[in-house]
């Protein structure tokens, strides 16, 4: 069972949001290796889904669990920031 | 049914326009809002902006077959459906119909961390899908100033309102946005910038303990609009806007004449009596008589066949029917028939603008050809001296392009020789005349004066009203001369006693 | 496909992202001689030709130094990807460099 569940909201395959899956990928590899599961979800083909979880920035990412909820939104390119978002400590 | 003329003329065609339906608005606007544009509503808090907003989404989805989109930022959907049921809209029931589509978005600023590029395609998804779910015609955002205080990366909010309005302007839709009033520009976040077609102004400000509300339309690209503040109200089936604009400059003349009601006076007034379309002010003190010769015009015109409205800002319906009724005159049977309408509206109760509108409104709605206003004064009482002038004049302007002969009164305090108030307000009146009560021992007299009569020989004796349970009439003075003129005190009016 | 699989697919092709970085220096110093050296040498370890390293000399072209805010000299400036990063000395430390041009010491 996966500690962390993570939601990357997108809305088509585009620049930034792939971007943002590719530096989501290193953080949680060099950060949560082994204990995380990530989500993609493209507005593009279910557009309801963004009422959900209050959509309006793309990309964003939503840590879903560990509680509690965070919302990050970006490409992810500052990696202190999304560390800090998502309130992992940090490794060493 | 034909509207009501305002003195701006007739239309002007250079952009496509959607029709509000919100009372006034289609008139100041010269025929509503830019079709396919966003339209920026913006305002203080309170101002009145998100119900102008939801007004012309209902009233696209309920008159036009224009289903509508709001994209709530503030407020929830509950109480959006709730401040709006006491405006005349069953918001649940439109959304039920497909009318109308309510999407509440949250946007919270600490639960936001930025962390690079992004852009707002949340929320296109979202509003694209609004739209689609219900074919709407009409979009409003209320209010865009929850995405600047959400995002703080200004340049992206820039880019991405652009590609929105773009992206509306595309599919013809229609928008209202609304944003916050800006300390030193006219919007928090420069709003105008982007929005750049058409900016409509709310004004609401409590002057002691008196809400006096005012629309400008600050901007309209490509098509004529007045450049006035309106003053407006939100009644119980939503906005009303006052639609006068210009000055008295521009009125219409009419060349026929209408009675007086007193035939004598008739004949100190060139012989014909009044010029239809003036306004004439009586002003005197109290007891000189100046009601009853305002009602007695009304009487004369209901007798002709024609419709009156009598504005009474002091006294009740009940206490002048009395009065009048002690004089000879039976307005009660004009009511009656439908020729003669009554309102009652003391002056303090509301703002200025609010007495004004309603005037407006029972003007539209019953047309008369005489309107009697007793005491006029009492509207300068609500605001400042300037602004009620302005108020004033507008509303008599609207009156005079539309054939309607008024008859104001004018109060004059005691010991006041009149000088302020009645100069102020006679120079916009085209006929004045002054009542005077006279006491010389234990006689008292009250004599009438024509100051002037615009655009026709008039009398320029002093005369004698006199007042009986027949009516009025005007004689010559009886033949003392008195050492001077002065004002007495206003007699005890009892309830059958006259004025 | 699910959304995912689009992603990975996507990810493996795109084309990897080229790494733009400006070296200020002062001349031929020897700090600034080293700066170039360590640099050089971590280009070619962990940015095998994806990079474009430029090298300004700020005696010949002092505007940079106004331009670029240069203040202190050697100074190293990250211009992409994004986010733009500065740092300052002669580059000798390894871990800490690398680490601040999101690289990862003995991987790629």
């Amino acid at each position: 069972m996966k500690a962390w569940k993570l939601r990357l909201y997108v809305a088509g395959v585009t620049p930034k949001s792939l971007e943002a899956f590719a530096n989501l990928k290193k953080i949680c590899e060099e950060f949560l290796k082994g204990k995380y599961s990530i989500e993609i979800v493209d507005l593009l083909k279910d557009p309801k889904l963004a009422k959900g979880d209050q959509i309006v920035a793309i990309p964003t990412l939503v840590r879903r669990l560990p509680p509690p909820l965070k919302k990050i939104i970006g490409d992810l390119s500052n990696k202190e920031k999304v560390l800090v978002g998502l309130n992992i400590i940090k490794k060493g | 049914m034909a509207k009501l003329k305002s003195s701006s003329g007739g239309k002007y065609r250079t952009l496509p326009k959607v029709s509000t339906g919100i009372q006034g608005l289609d008139e100041v606007t010269l025929g509503g809002l830019p079709k396919g544009r966003p339209t920026l509503v913006c305002g203080g808090a309170g101002c009145g902006k998100t119900v102008l907003a939801m007004e012309f989404l209902c009233r696209g989805g309920i008159q036009y077959n224009e289903p509508g989109v709001f994209m709530a930022f503030e407020e929830k959907e509950k109480d959006l459906a709730d401040n709006f049921a006491s405006l005349g809209f069953d918001i649940p029931a439109l959304v039920k119909d497909k009318k109308l589509a309510i999407d509440y978005v949250k946007i919270e600023r600490n639960e936001i961390e930025e962390t690079g590029e992004y852009d707002l395609e949340g929320l296109f998804v979202r509003l694209l899908s609004a739209i689609d779910s219900i074919g709407a015609k009409r979009v409003v955002l209320d209010t865009i100033e929850a995405l600047f205080s959400g995002f703080t990366n200004q340049s992206i909010l820039r880019a991405e309102l652009r590609r929105i309005f773009g992206w509306l302007k595309d599919k013809g839709i229609t928008a209202i946005i609304t944003g916050e009033k800006g300390e030193h520009m006219l919007t928090k976040h420069g709003l105008e910038e982007y929005v750049a077609d058409c900016v409509i102004y709310l004004d609401h400000r409590v002057n002691e303990q008196l809400a006096t509300r005012r629309m400008k339309i600050i901007k309209y690209r490509g098509s004529r609009h007045g450049t006035s503040e309106f003053p407006f109200l939100i009644g119980d089936a939503g906005i009303s806007v006052f639609p006068i604009t210009s000055l008295l400059l521009t009125c219409r003349a009419y060349q026929d004449r209408v009675s007086s009601g007193i035939k004598q006076l008739d004949e100190m007034l060139d012989g014909k009596g009044y010029y239809r379309g003036t306004a004439v002010l009586l002003s005197g003190s109290a007891g000189s008589g100046k009601t009853s010769v305002a009602a007695q015009f009304a009487d004369s015109m209901c007798e002709g066949g024609k419709k009156a409205i009598f504005f009474s800002f002091e006294e009740s319906e009940g206490q002048i029917l009395r009065n009048m009724k002690s004089i000879g005159l039976d307005l009660q049977k004009w009511i009656d028939k439908g020729q003669l309408k009554f309102i009652s509206n003391r002056g303090s109760f509301c703002g200025l603008e609010a007495h004004l509108v309603l005037a407006h409104q029972a003007l539209d709605d019953f047309r008369p050809d005489a309107i009697v206003m007793d005491p006029i004064t009492t509207l300068l009482q609500s605001g400042t001296l300037d602004e009620a002038k302005a108020m004033i004049a507008r509303l008599l302007d609207f009156a005079k392009n539309n054939g309607m002969t008024i008859v104001a009164t004018d109060l004059t305090l005691k010991g006041n020789r009149g000088e302020t108030t009645e100069i102020g307000i006679s120079s916009l009146c085209d006929v004045w005349i002054k009542l005077t009560m006279e006491q010389e021992g234990r006689r008292k007299q009250r004599l009438l004066n024509i100051l002037k009569a615009r655009g026709m020989k008039h009398s320029h004796e002093v005369r004698n009203l006199v007042i009986s349970d027949r009516g009025l009439s005007i004689e010559d003075i009886a033949e003392y001369a008195p050492s001077h003129i002065e004002t007495a005190d206003a007699p005890q009016f009892t309830a059958g006693g006259a004025k | 496909m699910t959304t995912k699989k689009q992603f990975e697919n996507a990810l493996k092709k795109r084309k990897p992202k080229k790494y733009v970085l400006h070296l200020y220096v002062a001349g031929l110093s020897p700090k600034s001689q080293k700066a170039i050296e360590n640099i050089r040498k971590i280009c070619a370890g962990y940015l095998q030709g994806k990079y474009d390293l430029k090298i300004q000399d700020i005696y010949k072209n002092p505007i940079f130094a106004k331009n670029g805010q240069i203040l202190g000299v050697p100074t190293l400036i990250k211009e992409l990807p994004l986010p733009l990063r500065k740092f300052v000395g002669d580059m000798s430390n390894t871990e800490k460099l690398l680490a601040g041009l999101d690289l990862r010491l003995n991987n790629k």
